[in-house]
């Protein structure tokens, strides 16, 4: 049938006015075929550009969230405190109505407490982690076996009730006198062990209404917080014991509360108190219990257990009075001061400051009694007993104060919540009075509204001069200075003062890491108040003092962390970069991991501070190295998503720098980056997007009529493109921008070039495998295949033959890598191509071509309609149809009847509309394709082919072709 | 099988002179129960003993040592008959008045000295089965009195010279500790409180307490034994305390072991507190206070 095939003869302009195009709403000198292909590059990048849209906010977001915690830190710092302070009354007001209507139920109180309080489960776990032992610790029990815990019960039923509750002392008077005591060395973990168990033994015991036993353990518990042995275990031992006390507090609690379900006047039935009772509601019986308790602890023989008991039933005070609470915490903080060895009493001063904080929220002097007493307590330290039980020990000084650093924390932390200016310079006051320790400066800054502290910067940075090194350095203290002043700005007056004072003596810290530790605050102080001369000089004086010894190898997270600190404070980036340290402190990391993280921030940074495109060379060169830096940090190794990270951060600079219209300058700059960045794809594709679109914008400029000088330069785009997409590594991109570059080519005039792209393109075709991981999914190629073939024939209409070649070159060229292209076995792909192809060369045949570009001349003006030239397109015609009719007919397999009908009908369609149907050979094959379509196991419906051969008929010319289409009778 | 038991309407059981006792006697039984007659008696005695170290010298008037009875009577709760299975509470009210002649002291529990409330239930069974019983002490305490005793503060300051019976005047550490009870005239209901300062101690000290004794005297004209007992010892410091510090004296006086002071014919019950200063070699030094304890 390959003779059989004419084209038929095309009028597009009768057409178009025939029906209603939309081409002909198109200004008349914009082509079509221009339209597509700015239109293209301009999609492309606007693709690319929502593609960064779509990742911005990713790449956005983490800084965002960081400027996030920023805020709700410094919200928290004052909002709260800035009601206390600004409205004391009303608030002591709304306090003590508080009490006196719902006598404060912890509940409430729980919620007063704001979130500046380090709440103890925190402290908890950092002190368990600090302070650890490896000696063996000894243990003091003298817990009944189980047998004797029966003999215990029996006893106890069988007594009279006086004797019981003479029985219940002695037993605690045989448990005082270590009755059956045993003594035993254990390991830290078998301590913590061995104190879980006796937790748990408490909470056994009471269960089985066994609550002297209870009461015992907690005794026992308790006693071992009098024992300083192991002292440097000790601050963990209080949170574990405190722990055992907590719990027995609770249960307790719970059990007079479960006995005080009372019965309301006017009701039979009882109900279990509020959460928030008075003492008028609690029972008579309740109260006893209560009482009982409160006598049983009161006979217990020794301070320390005594104390500890008491304080940890303190909450059960609501269920007796209102205003027990007060004298109770008063009388506790006395009882202390009975407590000889200093480090017990600071712990159990900070326990009694822990329960007192959930039991009261009015009436804290005990709070500052409890400071004051500690301060005292220093006069001590040079006794014999202490200097006996350093000897003991084997410890020194400052360990030994160390042992202090919790609690001490903690007490004053309780003094400064919601404390009040006054009260800070009352505190000062007294702390000046009795000692220039370290260890109290650091609590009393850390514990403090920063507002008050930054307000007293200079007077500080006095008192850290002179204060004592024995525990806490000086250097810590300059780092919890810093950090309030960070937080809350310090009056402008002193803000340069005290710059200098601090930063003279932080400058003689001969540790790096001391050193580098007060930096890494201070450089945000810096950076936020002063200018980026002073930050200049600052990190000039950091890069002095980590050079020596390699010091900066172990402190490269604190280095990186200063690069962080000071990105927020510089939004003009060339300002970053003029500063001559910053470049050689970035090169302090020298570990390659670190270098890449620094960078990232900064180029992270930069993409998002960075809001207009700029062109100043100090940014470029800074930096280009910096992403130098990140691009050379990948390797084979890298791990995807860091490669697209990167990518996006590169490019995202890339596309913020521009010399607007020096394109000459740009392309330079554009060559730079690809030398810079060749082993990332998704930049070079983005360099040659953009370099086709400088192309195009050239184009613009002049008109379309390129001069010498455009001329040269577009060629030199076009040569940039040339090159620099071969060594992009995905082949599909590859495809694309071949096709893509060959049109910008073509449309300035570049003939030959635009030929050289699309014979590559053609080239490349061959190599595209089956299967390909797309989208994280193994695709077949097929789909992009079909489409990228239907957009290189559309594109190869209006490329002109080169005349020293044979014709329709590229077209052939084409087609047989469309043969060779690695189809799936068996798929009709190819064969739709094909046909698509028929639908190129029906175009082809033409005599004036439906779109061209402007200034080039196509096929159409080159062979105006020769007969030979038409000739041999029938003829590949002719092949082409020839293949695809052996492919329908090849099949013949039942299962494939729908598959057949399908593709016969698609090839149906193109051939009415491309081929001359008035010849009786074209319809007659015309009619021999139909009738594979409409025979009954197709599959289609009938509707369907009466549809399309009403469309058909519609035709003038076709009215021959539409009488021989039959048409299944059964859907009529 | 039946079980008695006697319920009291006040949960603290605490009942002072001219009160109802009111309560309930619950008799729990599976099957009904026949018996005898169910009564209840009310009981309170002084019991008076003698130390081992005095026996001897008190055989002469043994007379004087048998209980003082000082309440005793007994109602009948239930005429003999029947009572139903289940539980049944059969109310009671009895008056707390002494015998005549005889005053009505606090509950106590001393070594020797022994002041007792009790309600006793029994159930008179036939004789094959048992009789049942049930004994439940009540506390008597007296009611508030009209006259409020003075405070009477007493200031105290310990040295090496202020001791008495000291061996070796050379072995005493020197030291100065001062201090203040807030009133010797103590309540019984509240603590007994004070403050003490350790000024000055060479050496170094394990602990300080407040031991609270009682005295208790039993005898008539012809001759008495007094004995005095530790009822409890209260640390109030612990280790070398820091110098120049006021340290609380402050101790709960225990319920049951504590009463006001009762001085009779036959015998007497009075308290002292000391103060015990126990240095790090065991020496010790104590600071004796008689107190008197009133309710008020």
């Amino acid at each position: 049938m390959a003779s059989e095939w004419k084209p038929r003869v095309r009028q597009y302009q009768l057409e178009t006015s025939r029906i209603e195009c939309p081409l002909e709403d198109c200004p008349p000198e914009e082509h079509p075929l221009k339209a597509i292909v700015v239109e293209t590059i301009q999609a492309k990048k606007a693709d690319k550009k929502s593609k960064k849209d779509k990742d911005e906010p990713a790449i956005v977001d983490p800084l965002s969230t960081k400027e996030e915690i920023v805020d709700p830190l410094s919200q928290a710092s004052i909002d709260p405190l800035s009601q206390a302070i600004s409205d004391p009354l009303s608030a002591v007001l709304t306090d003590s109505v508080k009490i006196g209507s719902t006598f404060g139920a912890p509940v409430s109180k729980e919620e007063d407490r704001d979130i500046t309080f380090e709440p103890w489960s925190s402290k908890r776990t950092g002190i368990l982690e600090k302070y650890t032992t490896s000696e063996k610790i000894p243990i003091t029990t003298s817990f009944l076996s189980n047998e004797e815990r029966q003999k215990l019960e029996t006893r106890a039923t069988a007594v009279m009730e006086a004797d019981k509750v003479k029985h219940r002392l002695e037993q605690l008077d045989d448990l005082e006198d270590g009755g059956q005591q045993e003594t035993l060395n254990l390991s830290q973990k078998e301590y913590i062990r061995k104190i879980d168990t006796m937790n748990r033994s408490l909470t056994d015991a009471w269960q089985r209404d066994q609550r002297v036993m209870s009461l015992k353990i907690t005794i026992q518990c308790s006693k071992l917080l009098a024992d300083n042995g192991v002292i440097h275990f000790y601050p963990s031992k209080f949170v574990l014991i405190t722990d055992i006390l907590d719990n027995f507090g609770n249960l307790v609690f719970e059990r007079i509360r479960e006995k005080s379900a009372y019965t309301p006047p006017n009701s039979s039935k009882s109900i279990e108190l509020p959460k928030n009772f008075s003492p008028e509601q609690v029972p008579e019986s309740a109260k006893e219990t209560c009482r009982n308790w409160f006598f049983k602890i009161a006979s217990i023989r020794e301070l320390v257990p005594r104390f500890y008991v008491e304080a940890a039933l303190l909450n059960c005070y609501r269920f007796l009075t209102d205003q027990e609470f007060t004298q109770a915490l008063i009388r506790l903080t006395k009882m202390t001061r009975g407590i000889g060895d200093p480090l017990v009493a600071a712990y159990a001063r900070a326990y009694l400051c822990r329960v007192g904080q959930t039991v009261a929220t009015s009436g804290r002097e005990y709070v500052v009694i409890n400071f004051t007493d500690y301060l005292n307590t220093f006069s001590q330290l040079n006794s014999d007993f202490v200097q006996n039980i350093l000897a003991v020990q084997s410890l020194d000084m400052s360990k030994y104060l160390r042992l202090f650093v919790p609690a001490v924390e903690w007490i004053l932390q309780c003094v400064a919540h919601k404390g009040t200016e006054k009260l800070l310079e009352e505190v000062i006051g007294l702390i000046k009075e009795k000692t220039s320790s370290g260890l109290v400066y650091n609590a009393l800054i850390s514990s403090f509204d920063p507002r008050f502290i930054s307000k007293r910067a200079l007077e500080f940075a006095d008192l850290i001069k002179d204060s004592e090194e024995t525990v806490v350095s000086k250097y810590e203290l300059y780092v919890s200075l810093g950090n309030c002043v960070v937080i809350v700005d310090p009056p402008e007056k002193q803000r340069m003062p005290l710059l200098n004072n601090v930063w003279k003596p932080v400058m003689k810290l001969e540790d790096p890491s001391q050193y580098i530790s007060c930096a890494q605050v201070w450089i945000e102080y810096v950076a936020k108040h002063f200018t980026r001369k002073e930050v200049n000089t600052l990190l000039g004086d950091i890069i002095k003092h980590m050079m020596p010894g390699k010091a900066f190898e172990d402190h490269y997270s604190e280095i990186l962390s200063i690069v962080n600190k000071i990105l927020p404070y510089f939004t003009d980036f060339s300002q970053l970069f003029s500063m001559d340290k910053f470049l050689p402190y970035i090169d302090l990391c020298q570990k390659e991991s670190v270098k890449v993280e620094a960078s990232k921030n900064i180029v992270r940074s930069f993409t998002v501070k960075q809001t207009t495109d700029t062109n100043d060379p100090l940014i470029i060169n800074g930096m280009m190295y910096l992403c130098k830096i990140l691009h050379d940090s990948l390797d084979a190794m890298s791990l995807n998503d860091d490669r697209r990270q990167i990518s996006e951060l590169i490019t995202s600079f890339l596309g913020k720098i521009s010399f607007g219209r020096d394109f000459e300058q740009q392309l330079s700059f554009y060559v730079e980056a690809r030398a810079a960045f060749s082993n990332l794809d998704a930049v070079l594709i983005y360099l040659v997007h953009n370099v086709n679109l400088l192309a195009m914008q050239t184009r613009l400029l002049v008109k379309g009529n390129h001069n010498r000088k455009t001329a040269s330069f577009v060629r030199a785009c076009i040569a940039y493109s040339f090159i620099t997409v071969p060594s992009i590594d995905a082949i599909l991109y590859r495809l694309n921008l071949y096709l893509i570059s060959g049109r910008v080519a073509v449309a300035n005039g570049a003939l030959s070039q635009g030929d050289a792209f699309f014979k590559a393109a053609v080239t490349a075709l061959k190599e595209v495998p089956q299967y390909m991981d797309m989208d994280h999914r193994r695709q077949s190629t097929e789909d992009f295949a079909q489409s990228f073939f239907c957009n290189l024939f559309s594109t190869l209409l209006v490329i002109p033959d080169n005349p020293d070649r044979e014709p329709l070159l590229l077209i052939r060229s084409a087609l047989n890598s469309l043969e060779d292209y690695n189809w799936i076995e068996n798929s009709d792909t190819k064969y739709k191509v094909y046909s698509s192809a028929i639908c190129l060369l029906a175009a082809v045949c033409q005599d004036k071509y439906l779109y061209s570009i402007d200034k080039v001349d196509s096929n159409d003006a080159l062979y105006s309609g020769e007969k030979k030239f038409t000739n041999e397109v029938v003829s590949l015609v002719s092949k082409l149809l020839a293949v695809i009719w052996n492919h329908i007919k090849g099949l013949t397999s039942p299962d494939d009847a729908k598959r057949q009908a399908k593709l016969a009908l698609g090839l149906f369609a193109r051939l009415s509309v491309h081929s001359d149907v008035t010849d009786p050979a074209v319809s007659k094959m015309l009619v021999n394709i139909w009738n594979i379509a409409q025979r009954e196991n197709s599959g289609l419906s009938g509707d369907l082919l009466a549809r399309i051969k009403s469309l058909v008929s519609g035709r003038k010319e076709c009215a021959g072709l539409a009488g021989m289409l039959a048409v299944p009778t059964d859907t009529f | 099988m039946a079980s008695l038991e006697i319920k009291f309407k006040r949960a603290s059981k605490i009942y002072k002179e001219g009160d109802t006792v009111k309560g309930s006697v619950s008799i729990t039984s599976k099957d009904s129960i026949t018996h005898n007659g169910l009564s209840l008696m009310m009981e309170g005695a002084v019991n008076l003993q003698l130390s081992a170290k005095s026996v001897g010298m008190f055989e002469a008037f043994y007379n004087s040592l048998k209980p003082i009875q000082i309440i005793q009577y007994s109602v009948e709760l239930a005429k003999p008959g029947k009572i139903p299975s289940g539980t049944t509470d059969i109310p009671f009210e009895l008056p707390l008045k002494p015998k005549s002649g005889k005053k009505l002291h606090e509950t106590y529990h001393g070594v020797f000295v022994n002041i007792t409330y009790t309600l006793r239930c029994d159930m008179k069974r036939s004789l094959l089965a048992k009789d049942l019983q049930k004994t439940s002490e009540f506390i008597v305490e007296y009611g508030d009195s009209a006259t409020k005793a003075m405070d009477k503060p007493v200031d105290f300051c310990i040295t090496p010279e202020s001791l008495a019976n000291v061996k070796e005047r050379n072995n005493v550490p020197d030291f100065k500790v001062t201090g203040k009870i807030d009133t010797v005239n103590c309540c019984i209901t509240k603590p007994f409180t004070g403050e003490l300062c350790v000024e000055r101690c060479s050496a170094p000290i394990r602990s300080i307490e407040i031991q609270l004794v009682r005295v208790e005297t039993c005898g008539c004209a012809e001759g008495y034994a007094r004995d005095p007992t530790e009822i409890q010892n209260i640390q109030i410091a612990d280790g070398d305390v820091c110098r120049g510090v006021m340290i609380p004296l402050f101790m709960i006086f225990p319920r049951l072991f504590t009463c006001p002071t009762i001085s009779t014919s036959t015998f007497k019950v009075e308290f002292e507190a000391n103060i015990v200063i126990v240095f790090q070699d065991d020496h010790l030094v104590t600071e004796n206070f008689p107190i008197t304890l009133h309710r008020l």
